[in-house]
Protein backbone atom coordinates (compact mmCIF):
# COMPACT_ATOMS: atom_id res chain seq x y z
CA UNK A 1 0.00 0.00 0.00
CA UNK A 2 1.25 3.50 -0.73
CA UNK A 3 1.14 6.26 1.86
CA UNK A 4 2.04 9.92 1.66
CA UNK A 5 4.08 11.09 4.64
CA UNK A 6 3.28 14.80 4.74
CA UNK A 7 5.85 16.93 6.48
CA UNK A 8 4.66 19.92 8.46
CA UNK A 9 7.22 22.50 9.51
CA UNK A 10 7.31 25.60 11.63
CA UNK A 11 8.88 28.83 10.42
CA UNK A 12 11.97 27.92 12.44
CA UNK A 13 12.19 24.53 10.72
CA UNK A 14 12.14 26.22 7.33
CA UNK A 15 14.91 28.55 8.49
CA UNK A 16 16.93 25.61 9.85
CA UNK A 17 16.75 23.58 6.67
CA UNK A 18 20.45 23.62 5.75
CA UNK A 19 21.19 22.05 9.13
CA UNK A 20 18.42 19.48 8.73
CA UNK A 21 19.49 18.28 5.29
CA UNK A 22 21.85 15.51 6.52
CA UNK A 23 19.03 14.01 8.64
CA UNK A 24 16.62 14.05 5.68
CA UNK A 25 19.29 12.56 3.41
CA UNK A 26 19.84 9.73 5.90
CA UNK A 27 16.09 9.15 6.19
CA UNK A 28 15.65 9.01 2.39
CA UNK A 29 18.54 6.61 2.13
CA UNK A 30 17.11 4.33 4.85
CA UNK A 31 13.73 4.29 3.05
CA UNK A 32 15.39 3.48 -0.27
CA UNK A 33 17.57 0.74 1.19
CA UNK A 34 14.53 -0.89 2.81
CA UNK A 35 12.80 -0.80 -0.57
CA UNK A 36 9.98 1.49 0.61
CA UNK A 37 10.77 4.70 -1.26
CA UNK A 38 8.19 5.53 -3.93
CA UNK A 39 8.87 9.24 -4.34
CA UNK A 40 8.80 12.59 -2.62
CA UNK A 41 9.82 16.22 -2.82
CA UNK A 42 10.79 19.06 -0.54
CA UNK A 43 8.93 22.33 -1.11
CA UNK A 44 10.29 25.85 -0.90
CA UNK A 45 9.22 27.86 2.10
CA UNK A 46 5.64 29.23 2.42
CA UNK A 47 6.59 32.81 1.48
CA UNK A 48 7.03 31.53 -2.08
CA UNK A 49 3.46 30.16 -2.19
CA UNK A 50 0.60 31.57 -4.27
CA UNK A 51 -3.00 30.50 -3.80
CA UNK A 52 -5.39 30.39 -6.73
CA UNK A 53 -9.19 30.14 -6.77
CA UNK A 54 -11.60 30.17 -9.67
CA UNK A 55 -14.86 31.94 -8.75
CA UNK A 56 -17.61 32.47 -11.32
CA UNK A 57 -15.07 31.81 -14.02
CA UNK A 58 -12.81 34.49 -12.65
CA UNK A 59 -9.32 33.76 -11.42
CA UNK A 60 -8.49 35.01 -7.93
CA UNK A 61 -4.83 34.97 -7.09
CA UNK A 62 -3.55 35.58 -3.60
CA UNK A 63 -0.13 35.76 -2.05
CA UNK A 64 0.60 33.08 0.58
CA UNK A 65 -0.13 29.46 1.36
CA UNK A 66 -3.49 27.75 1.97
CA UNK A 67 -4.38 27.42 4.80
CA UNK A 68 -2.67 30.25 6.65
CA UNK A 69 -1.53 28.39 9.76
CA UNK A 70 1.61 28.42 11.88
CA UNK A 71 2.77 25.05 10.57
CA UNK A 72 3.04 24.61 6.84
CA UNK A 73 3.43 21.74 4.42
CA UNK A 74 7.16 21.55 3.75
CA UNK A 75 7.32 18.44 1.59
CA UNK A 76 6.33 14.82 1.40
CA UNK A 77 7.58 11.30 0.97
CA UNK A 78 5.68 8.65 -0.90
CA UNK A 79 6.32 5.30 0.75
CA UNK A 80 5.29 1.78 -0.18
CA UNK A 81 4.72 -0.42 2.88
CA UNK A 82 2.38 -3.31 3.80
CA UNK A 83 0.05 -1.48 6.22
CA UNK A 84 -0.60 1.55 8.44
CA UNK A 85 1.50 0.18 11.31
CA UNK A 86 4.55 0.04 9.04
CA UNK A 87 3.73 3.51 7.67
CA UNK A 88 3.50 4.95 11.20
CA UNK A 89 6.82 3.35 12.14
CA UNK A 90 8.51 5.04 9.17
CA UNK A 91 6.68 8.31 9.78
CA UNK A 92 8.01 8.38 13.34
CA UNK A 93 11.56 8.13 11.96
CA UNK A 94 11.08 11.19 9.74
CA UNK A 95 13.08 14.16 11.14
CA UNK A 96 9.96 16.35 11.17
CA UNK A 97 8.20 14.00 13.62
CA UNK A 98 10.43 15.19 16.44
CA UNK A 99 10.40 18.87 15.55
CA UNK A 100 6.85 19.47 14.35
CA UNK A 101 4.52 16.79 12.97
CA UNK A 102 3.98 14.42 10.09
CA UNK A 103 0.64 13.33 8.72
CA UNK A 104 0.22 9.89 7.20
CA UNK A 105 -2.39 9.42 4.46
CA UNK A 106 -3.02 6.43 2.26
CA UNK A 107 -2.79 7.16 -1.45
CA UNK A 108 -6.07 6.63 -3.28
CA UNK A 109 -5.53 3.54 -5.41
CA UNK A 110 -6.78 4.02 -8.97
CA UNK A 111 -8.22 1.02 -10.76
CA UNK A 112 -5.97 -0.14 -13.59
CA UNK A 113 -7.23 1.15 -17.01
CA UNK B 1 -36.30 -13.15 30.50
CA UNK B 2 -33.09 -14.11 32.27
CA UNK B 3 -32.81 -17.18 29.98
CA UNK B 4 -33.26 -15.04 26.93
CA UNK B 5 -30.56 -12.68 28.18
CA UNK B 6 -28.23 -15.68 28.68
CA UNK B 7 -28.93 -16.91 25.15
CA UNK B 8 -28.26 -13.42 23.87
CA UNK B 9 -24.93 -13.25 25.71
CA UNK B 10 -23.99 -16.69 24.37
CA UNK B 11 -24.76 -15.57 20.82
CA UNK B 12 -22.41 -12.63 21.40
CA UNK B 13 -19.56 -15.13 21.84
CA UNK B 14 -20.16 -16.54 18.35
CA UNK B 15 -20.65 -13.15 16.75
CA UNK B 16 -17.19 -11.79 17.63
CA UNK B 17 -15.47 -15.03 16.74
CA UNK B 18 -17.08 -15.09 13.30
CA UNK B 19 -16.51 -11.38 12.62
CA UNK B 20 -12.86 -11.83 13.59
CA UNK B 21 -12.48 -14.83 11.30
CA UNK B 22 -14.07 -13.03 8.36
CA UNK B 23 -12.18 -9.78 9.00
CA UNK B 24 -8.90 -11.68 9.06
CA UNK B 25 -9.69 -12.84 5.52
CA UNK B 26 -11.24 -9.77 3.95
CA UNK B 27 -9.60 -6.94 5.95
CA UNK B 28 -12.88 -5.05 6.11
CA UNK B 29 -14.81 -5.15 9.40
CA UNK B 30 -17.90 -3.52 7.92
CA UNK B 31 -18.11 -6.05 5.05
CA UNK B 32 -17.57 -8.93 7.51
CA UNK B 33 -20.37 -7.65 9.77
CA UNK B 34 -22.76 -7.17 6.85
CA UNK B 35 -22.16 -10.70 5.57
CA UNK B 36 -22.57 -12.16 9.05
CA UNK B 37 -25.73 -10.13 9.60
CA UNK B 38 -27.16 -11.70 6.43
CA UNK B 39 -26.16 -15.13 7.72
CA UNK B 40 -27.93 -14.53 11.07
CA UNK B 41 -31.05 -13.42 9.18
CA UNK B 42 -30.95 -16.60 7.08
CA UNK B 43 -30.58 -18.62 10.30
CA UNK B 44 -33.63 -16.93 11.83
CA UNK B 45 -35.62 -17.88 8.74
CA UNK B 46 -34.39 -21.41 8.26
CA UNK B 47 -33.49 -22.88 11.64
CA UNK B 48 -37.05 -22.81 13.03
CA UNK B 49 -38.17 -24.76 9.94
CA UNK B 50 -35.20 -27.01 9.17
CA UNK B 51 -33.85 -27.42 12.69
CA UNK B 52 -30.62 -26.05 14.17
CA UNK B 53 -27.60 -27.41 12.27
CA UNK B 54 -25.20 -29.56 14.24
CA UNK B 55 -22.39 -27.04 13.87
CA UNK B 56 -24.22 -23.68 13.98
CA UNK B 57 -21.08 -21.52 13.86
CA UNK B 58 -19.76 -23.32 10.80
CA UNK B 59 -23.20 -22.97 9.16
CA UNK B 60 -23.19 -19.21 9.77
CA UNK B 61 -19.66 -18.95 8.48
CA UNK B 62 -20.40 -20.84 5.28
CA UNK B 63 -23.39 -18.58 4.57
CA UNK B 64 -21.46 -15.40 5.45
CA UNK B 65 -18.54 -16.46 3.28
CA UNK B 66 -20.90 -17.04 0.35
CA UNK B 67 -22.30 -13.53 0.83
CA UNK B 68 -18.81 -12.05 0.84
CA UNK B 69 -17.97 -13.94 -2.37
CA UNK B 70 -21.18 -12.73 -4.03
CA UNK B 71 -20.36 -9.22 -3.03
CA UNK B 72 -16.75 -9.49 -4.17
CA UNK B 73 -17.94 -10.62 -7.62
CA UNK B 74 -20.06 -7.47 -7.89
CA UNK B 75 -17.67 -5.07 -6.29
CA UNK B 76 -14.35 -4.49 -8.04
CA UNK B 77 -12.59 -3.23 -4.94
CA UNK B 78 -13.28 -6.55 -3.21
CA UNK B 79 -12.43 -8.65 -6.25
CA UNK B 80 -8.92 -9.40 -5.09
CA UNK B 81 -10.40 -11.21 -2.11
CA UNK B 82 -11.96 -13.92 -4.24
CA UNK B 83 -9.04 -16.35 -4.31
CA UNK B 84 -8.55 -15.84 -0.56
CA UNK B 85 -12.20 -16.61 0.21
CA UNK B 86 -12.39 -19.45 -2.29
CA UNK B 87 -9.40 -21.12 -0.70
CA UNK B 88 -11.02 -21.08 2.71
CA UNK B 89 -12.55 -24.34 3.89
CA UNK B 90 -14.41 -25.14 0.67
CA UNK B 91 -15.30 -28.60 1.93
CA UNK B 92 -16.76 -27.43 5.21
CA UNK B 93 -20.05 -29.13 5.88
CA UNK B 94 -21.89 -27.69 8.85
CA UNK B 95 -24.30 -30.63 8.91
CA UNK B 96 -21.65 -33.16 9.82
CA UNK B 97 -19.70 -31.86 12.81
CA UNK B 98 -16.71 -34.15 12.18
CA UNK B 99 -16.23 -32.38 8.84
CA UNK B 100 -16.99 -28.95 10.16
CA UNK B 101 -13.96 -26.74 10.48
CA UNK B 102 -12.53 -25.71 13.79
CA UNK B 103 -13.01 -21.94 13.90
CA UNK B 104 -9.92 -20.35 15.42
CA UNK B 105 -10.55 -17.60 17.97
CA UNK B 106 -9.13 -14.43 16.50
CA UNK B 107 -11.07 -12.03 18.69
CA UNK B 108 -7.93 -10.75 20.39
CA UNK B 109 -6.80 -9.29 17.06
CA UNK B 110 -10.24 -7.76 16.71
CA UNK B 111 -9.93 -6.13 20.15
CA UNK B 112 -6.53 -4.68 19.23
CA UNK B 113 -7.92 -3.47 15.91
CA UNK B 114 -10.72 -1.57 17.68
CA UNK B 115 -8.28 0.02 20.14
CA UNK B 116 -5.67 0.93 17.52
CA UNK B 117 -4.07 4.32 18.27
CA UNK B 118 -5.11 5.55 14.80
CA UNK B 119 -8.78 5.22 15.87
CA UNK B 120 -10.38 8.08 17.82
CA UNK B 121 -10.24 7.00 21.52
CA UNK B 122 -13.86 8.08 22.05
CA UNK B 123 -15.17 5.54 19.55
CA UNK B 124 -12.97 2.59 20.60
CA UNK B 125 -15.36 1.23 23.26
CA UNK B 126 -18.46 1.50 21.02
CA UNK B 127 -16.53 -0.12 18.16
CA UNK B 128 -15.60 -3.05 20.39
CA UNK B 129 -19.16 -3.49 21.61
CA UNK B 130 -20.39 -3.57 18.04
CA UNK B 131 -17.78 -5.69 16.29
CA UNK B 132 -16.87 -8.10 19.10
CA UNK B 133 -20.31 -8.51 20.69
CA UNK B 134 -22.60 -7.54 17.82
CA UNK B 135 -24.54 -4.87 19.73
CA UNK B 136 -26.55 -2.53 17.56
CA UNK B 137 -25.68 1.14 17.32
CA UNK B 138 -28.94 2.22 18.98
CA UNK B 139 -28.22 0.30 22.15
CA UNK B 140 -24.65 1.60 22.29
CA UNK B 141 -25.84 5.15 21.63
CA UNK B 142 -28.28 4.96 24.57
CA UNK B 143 -25.49 3.91 26.93
CA UNK B 144 -23.11 6.59 25.68
CA UNK B 145 -25.78 9.31 25.72
CA UNK B 146 -25.58 10.26 22.05
CA UNK B 147 -28.18 10.19 19.29
CA UNK B 148 -28.40 6.79 17.54
CA UNK B 149 -27.79 8.37 14.13
CA UNK B 150 -24.66 10.11 15.43
CA UNK B 151 -23.34 6.89 16.95
CA UNK B 152 -24.08 4.98 13.76
CA UNK B 153 -22.24 7.57 11.71
CA UNK B 154 -19.19 7.56 13.98
CA UNK B 155 -19.02 3.75 13.87
CA UNK B 156 -19.26 3.72 10.08
CA UNK B 157 -16.51 6.35 9.88
CA UNK B 158 -14.22 4.32 12.19
CA UNK B 159 -14.73 1.16 10.14
CA UNK B 160 -14.08 3.05 6.91
CA UNK B 161 -10.82 4.31 8.40
CA UNK B 162 -9.78 0.75 9.31
CA UNK B 163 -10.36 -0.37 5.72
CA UNK B 164 -9.10 2.69 3.82
CA UNK B 165 -6.08 3.55 5.96
CA UNK B 166 -4.88 -0.05 5.93
CA UNK B 167 -4.90 -0.67 9.70
CA UNK B 168 -3.63 -4.25 9.87
CA UNK B 169 -5.51 -7.11 11.54
CA UNK B 170 -2.52 -8.34 13.54
CA UNK B 171 -1.37 -8.71 17.11
CA UNK B 172 0.91 -5.83 18.13
CA UNK B 173 4.64 -6.59 18.35
CA UNK B 174 5.91 -7.52 21.83
CA UNK B 175 7.39 -4.08 22.54
CA UNK B 176 4.07 -2.36 21.82
CA UNK B 177 1.93 -4.92 23.65
CA UNK B 178 1.70 -3.24 27.10
CA UNK B 179 0.61 0.12 25.69
CA UNK B 180 -1.79 -1.43 23.20
CA UNK B 181 -3.33 -3.75 25.83
CA UNK B 182 -3.79 -0.75 28.11
CA UNK B 183 -5.90 0.90 25.38
CA UNK B 184 -8.02 -2.26 25.03
CA UNK B 185 -8.60 -2.43 28.80
CA UNK B 186 -9.37 1.28 29.01
CA UNK B 187 -12.03 0.88 26.31
CA UNK B 188 -13.64 -2.04 28.17
CA UNK B 189 -13.66 0.03 31.36
CA UNK B 190 -15.31 2.89 29.43
CA UNK B 191 -17.94 0.43 28.17
CA UNK B 192 -18.63 -0.67 31.75
CA UNK B 193 -19.03 2.86 33.10
CA UNK B 194 -20.97 4.11 30.06
CA UNK B 195 -24.34 3.43 31.63
CA UNK B 196 -23.42 4.86 35.01
CA UNK B 197 -22.21 8.33 34.37
CA UNK B 198 -24.69 10.76 35.72
CA UNK B 199 -27.56 8.34 36.06
CA UNK B 200 -26.44 6.07 38.85
CA UNK B 201 -28.17 2.77 39.33
CA UNK B 202 -31.05 3.75 37.06
CA UNK B 203 -28.62 4.29 34.20
CA UNK B 204 -26.92 1.01 34.96
CA UNK B 205 -29.95 -0.91 33.75
CA UNK B 206 -29.74 0.84 30.43
CA UNK B 207 -25.99 0.53 30.41
CA UNK B 208 -23.75 -2.18 29.13
CA UNK B 209 -22.22 -3.54 32.33
CA UNK B 210 -22.88 -7.20 31.54
CA UNK B 211 -21.52 -6.82 28.04
CA UNK B 212 -18.41 -5.10 29.41
CA UNK B 213 -17.86 -7.92 31.91
CA UNK B 214 -18.12 -10.35 29.00
CA UNK B 215 -15.39 -8.40 27.18
CA UNK B 216 -13.24 -8.30 30.34
CA UNK B 217 -13.58 -12.09 30.77
CA UNK B 218 -12.67 -12.59 27.13
CA UNK B 219 -9.67 -10.31 27.46
CA UNK B 220 -8.43 -12.05 30.63
CA UNK B 221 -8.63 -15.40 28.79
CA UNK B 222 -6.97 -14.15 25.63
CA UNK B 223 -4.22 -12.18 27.38
CA UNK B 224 -3.07 -14.61 30.10
CA UNK B 225 0.33 -12.90 30.30
CA UNK B 226 -1.17 -9.47 31.01
CA UNK B 227 -1.98 -9.14 34.74
CA UNK B 228 -3.90 -5.91 34.17
CA UNK B 229 -6.48 -7.81 32.11
CA UNK B 230 -7.25 -9.99 35.14
CA UNK B 231 -7.08 -6.89 37.35
CA UNK B 232 -9.77 -5.19 35.28
CA UNK B 233 -11.94 -8.33 35.40
CA UNK B 234 -11.55 -8.45 39.20
CA UNK B 235 -12.49 -4.77 39.51
CA UNK B 236 -15.63 -5.11 37.37
CA UNK B 237 -16.72 -8.28 39.19
CA UNK B 238 -16.37 -6.57 42.57
CA UNK B 239 -18.56 -3.70 41.32
CA UNK B 240 -21.09 -6.16 39.90
CA UNK B 241 -21.18 -8.09 43.19
CA UNK B 242 -22.60 -5.01 44.96
CA UNK B 243 -25.38 -4.41 42.47
CA UNK B 244 -28.10 -5.63 44.84
CA UNK B 245 -26.80 -3.69 47.87
CA UNK B 246 -26.50 -0.17 46.43
CA UNK B 247 -30.17 0.58 46.85
CA UNK B 248 -32.42 0.02 49.85
CA UNK B 249 -35.84 -1.61 49.39
CA UNK B 250 -37.39 1.85 48.93
CA UNK B 251 -34.88 2.69 46.19
CA UNK B 252 -32.77 5.02 48.30
CA UNK B 253 -29.00 5.19 47.89
CA UNK B 254 -26.81 3.18 50.27
CA UNK B 255 -23.12 4.20 50.45
CA UNK B 256 -20.53 1.40 50.35
CA UNK B 257 -19.67 1.51 54.07
CA UNK B 258 -23.33 1.17 55.03
CA UNK B 259 -24.14 -1.62 52.60
CA UNK B 260 -25.29 -4.93 54.05
CA UNK B 261 -22.60 -7.48 53.09
CA UNK B 262 -25.23 -10.23 53.03
CA UNK B 263 -26.62 -8.55 49.94
CA UNK B 264 -23.31 -8.83 48.07
CA UNK B 265 -23.02 -11.60 45.51
CA UNK B 266 -20.56 -14.06 47.07
CA UNK B 267 -19.97 -16.03 43.85
CA UNK B 268 -18.92 -12.87 41.97
CA UNK B 269 -16.68 -11.81 44.87
CA UNK B 270 -15.01 -15.26 44.86
CA UNK B 271 -14.44 -15.00 41.11
CA UNK B 272 -13.04 -11.48 41.51
CA UNK B 273 -10.68 -12.61 44.26
CA UNK B 274 -9.45 -15.55 42.17
CA UNK B 275 -8.77 -13.25 39.21
CA UNK B 276 -6.90 -10.77 41.40
CA UNK B 277 -4.79 -13.47 43.05
CA UNK B 278 -3.85 -14.83 39.65
CA UNK B 279 -3.00 -11.32 38.42
CA UNK B 280 -0.78 -10.57 41.41
CA UNK B 281 1.36 -13.66 40.72
CA UNK B 282 2.96 -11.82 37.80
CA UNK B 283 4.44 -9.30 40.24
CA UNK B 284 3.59 -6.40 37.94
CA UNK B 285 1.02 -4.20 39.68
CA UNK B 286 -1.03 -1.78 37.62
CA UNK B 287 -3.90 0.65 37.88
CA UNK B 288 -6.69 -1.90 37.52
CA UNK B 289 -5.08 -4.42 39.88
CA UNK B 290 -4.73 -1.71 42.55
CA UNK B 291 -8.31 -0.51 42.09
CA UNK B 292 -9.48 -4.14 42.33
CA UNK B 293 -7.36 -4.61 45.49
CA UNK B 294 -9.07 -1.56 47.05
CA UNK B 295 -12.47 -3.11 46.30
CA UNK B 296 -11.23 -6.46 47.58
CA UNK B 297 -10.36 -4.89 50.97
CA UNK B 298 -13.89 -3.44 51.17
CA UNK B 299 -15.35 -6.83 50.23
CA UNK B 300 -13.38 -8.38 53.09
CA UNK B 301 -15.76 -6.61 55.50
CA UNK B 302 -18.21 -9.43 54.73
CA UNK B 303 -15.82 -11.79 56.52
CA UNK B 304 -14.05 -9.67 59.15
CA UNK B 305 -16.83 -7.19 59.88
CA UNK B 306 -14.33 -4.32 59.63
CA UNK B 307 -12.29 -2.32 57.13
CA UNK B 308 -8.49 -2.42 57.16
CA UNK B 309 -7.92 1.34 56.83
CA UNK B 310 -4.08 1.36 57.00
CA UNK B 311 -3.91 -1.24 54.21
CA UNK B 312 -6.39 0.84 52.15
CA UNK B 313 -4.25 3.95 52.57
CA UNK B 314 -1.24 2.01 51.29
CA UNK B 315 -3.18 0.90 48.21
CA UNK B 316 -4.36 4.45 47.47
CA UNK B 317 -0.78 5.71 47.76
CA UNK B 318 0.38 3.05 45.31
CA UNK B 319 -2.51 3.82 42.96
CA UNK B 320 -1.86 7.57 42.99
CA UNK B 321 1.85 7.03 42.35
CA UNK B 322 0.99 4.92 39.29
CA UNK B 323 -2.16 6.60 37.95
CA UNK B 324 -2.96 9.95 39.58
CA UNK B 325 -6.61 10.99 39.34
CA UNK B 326 -8.99 13.35 41.12
CA UNK B 327 -11.21 10.43 42.15
CA UNK B 328 -8.21 8.58 43.59
CA UNK B 329 -7.04 11.63 45.57
CA UNK B 330 -10.48 12.18 47.08
CA UNK B 331 -10.78 8.47 47.86
CA UNK B 332 -7.48 8.61 49.70
CA UNK B 333 -8.73 11.55 51.80
CA UNK B 334 -11.80 9.55 52.85
CA UNK B 335 -9.46 6.84 54.12
CA UNK B 336 -7.25 9.40 55.84
CA UNK B 337 -10.29 10.76 57.68
CA UNK B 338 -10.82 7.33 59.23
CA UNK B 339 -7.18 7.09 60.30
CA UNK B 340 -6.27 10.66 61.32
CA UNK B 341 -9.70 12.11 62.04
CA UNK B 342 -11.94 14.47 60.05
CA UNK B 343 -10.07 17.67 61.01
CA UNK B 344 -6.71 16.45 59.69
CA UNK B 345 -8.28 15.12 56.48
CA UNK B 346 -10.21 18.37 56.01
CA UNK B 347 -6.97 20.35 55.98
CA UNK B 348 -5.45 18.10 53.35
CA UNK B 349 -8.66 18.14 51.31
CA UNK B 350 -8.54 21.96 51.15
CA UNK B 351 -4.89 21.79 50.14
CA UNK B 352 -5.84 19.44 47.29
CA UNK B 353 -8.27 21.98 45.87
CA UNK B 354 -5.69 24.77 46.11
CA UNK B 355 -3.27 22.69 44.06
CA UNK B 356 -5.98 21.53 41.62
CA UNK B 357 -8.71 24.16 41.12
CA UNK B 358 -10.68 21.76 38.86
CA UNK B 359 -11.75 19.96 42.04
CA UNK B 360 -14.09 22.89 42.64
CA UNK B 361 -16.55 21.16 40.30
CA UNK B 362 -15.81 17.61 41.43
CA UNK B 363 -18.87 16.18 43.17
CA UNK B 364 -17.09 13.59 45.35
CA UNK B 365 -14.76 16.33 46.67
CA UNK B 366 -17.77 18.39 47.86
CA UNK B 367 -19.58 15.35 49.27
CA UNK B 368 -16.54 14.35 51.30
CA UNK B 369 -15.93 17.94 52.40
CA UNK B 370 -19.54 18.26 53.58
CA UNK B 371 -19.24 15.03 55.54
CA UNK B 372 -15.93 16.02 57.15
CA UNK B 373 -17.21 19.49 58.08
CA UNK B 374 -20.28 17.93 59.65
CA UNK B 375 -18.18 15.46 61.57
CA UNK B 376 -15.93 18.25 62.89
CA UNK B 377 -18.96 20.23 64.08
CA UNK B 378 -18.79 23.09 61.54
CA UNK B 379 -22.53 23.17 60.89
CA UNK B 380 -22.80 26.30 58.69
CA UNK B 381 -19.90 25.39 56.41
CA UNK B 382 -21.22 21.82 56.19
CA UNK B 383 -24.63 23.04 55.07
CA UNK B 384 -23.08 25.09 52.27
CA UNK B 385 -20.87 22.20 51.16
CA UNK B 386 -23.86 19.85 51.08
CA UNK B 387 -25.74 22.31 48.91
CA UNK B 388 -22.89 22.33 46.39
CA UNK B 389 -22.54 18.51 46.51
CA UNK B 390 -26.27 18.13 45.87
CA UNK B 391 -26.15 20.59 42.94
CA UNK B 392 -23.29 18.66 41.34
CA UNK B 393 -24.86 15.20 41.80
CA UNK B 394 -26.65 13.83 38.72
CA UNK B 395 -28.12 10.72 40.34
CA UNK B 396 -31.49 11.61 41.95
CA UNK B 397 -31.00 8.91 44.62
CA UNK B 398 -27.64 10.38 45.60
CA UNK B 399 -29.19 13.88 45.79
CA UNK B 400 -31.93 12.57 48.08
CA UNK B 401 -29.34 10.84 50.25
CA UNK B 402 -27.25 14.01 50.59
CA UNK B 403 -30.34 16.10 51.40
CA UNK B 404 -31.14 13.65 54.18
CA UNK B 405 -27.58 13.89 55.52
CA UNK B 406 -27.63 17.68 55.38
CA UNK B 407 -30.97 17.68 57.23
CA UNK B 408 -29.73 15.29 59.93
CA UNK B 409 -27.02 17.81 60.70
CA UNK B 410 -29.36 20.77 61.17
CA UNK B 411 -31.88 18.70 63.16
Amino acid sequence: MQYAVLIFESEQDFADRPGLMPAYAAYSQALAEAGHMAGGEALQSPHTATTVRLRHGERQVQDGPFPDSKEQLGGFFLIDVPDLDAALTWAARCPAAERCAVEVRPVLAMAAP
Amino acid sequence: MEGRRAAELAARQSFGKLVAWLTARCGDVAAAEDALGDAFLAALRRWPVEGVPRAPEAWLLVVARRRLIDRARRDRTLEMLLPELDAVAPGTDPETPENAMEIPDERLRLLFLCAHPAIDPGIQAPLMLQTVLGLNAGRIAAAFLVAPATMGQRLVRAKAKIRDAGIPFVLPPAEALPARSAAVLQAIYAAYTSGWDGRGEAGRDRGLTQEAVLLARLCADLLPEEPEARGLLALLLHCEARHGARRAADGSYVPLLEQEPDLWDRALIAEAEAALTQASRAGRPGRFQLEAAIQSLHAHRAVSGMVDWPALLGLYDALLALAPSAGGRVGRMAVLAELAGPAAALGELEALATAEPALGDHQPWWALRADLLQRSGQADAARQAYRRAIDLADDPAVRAFLRLRAGAESA
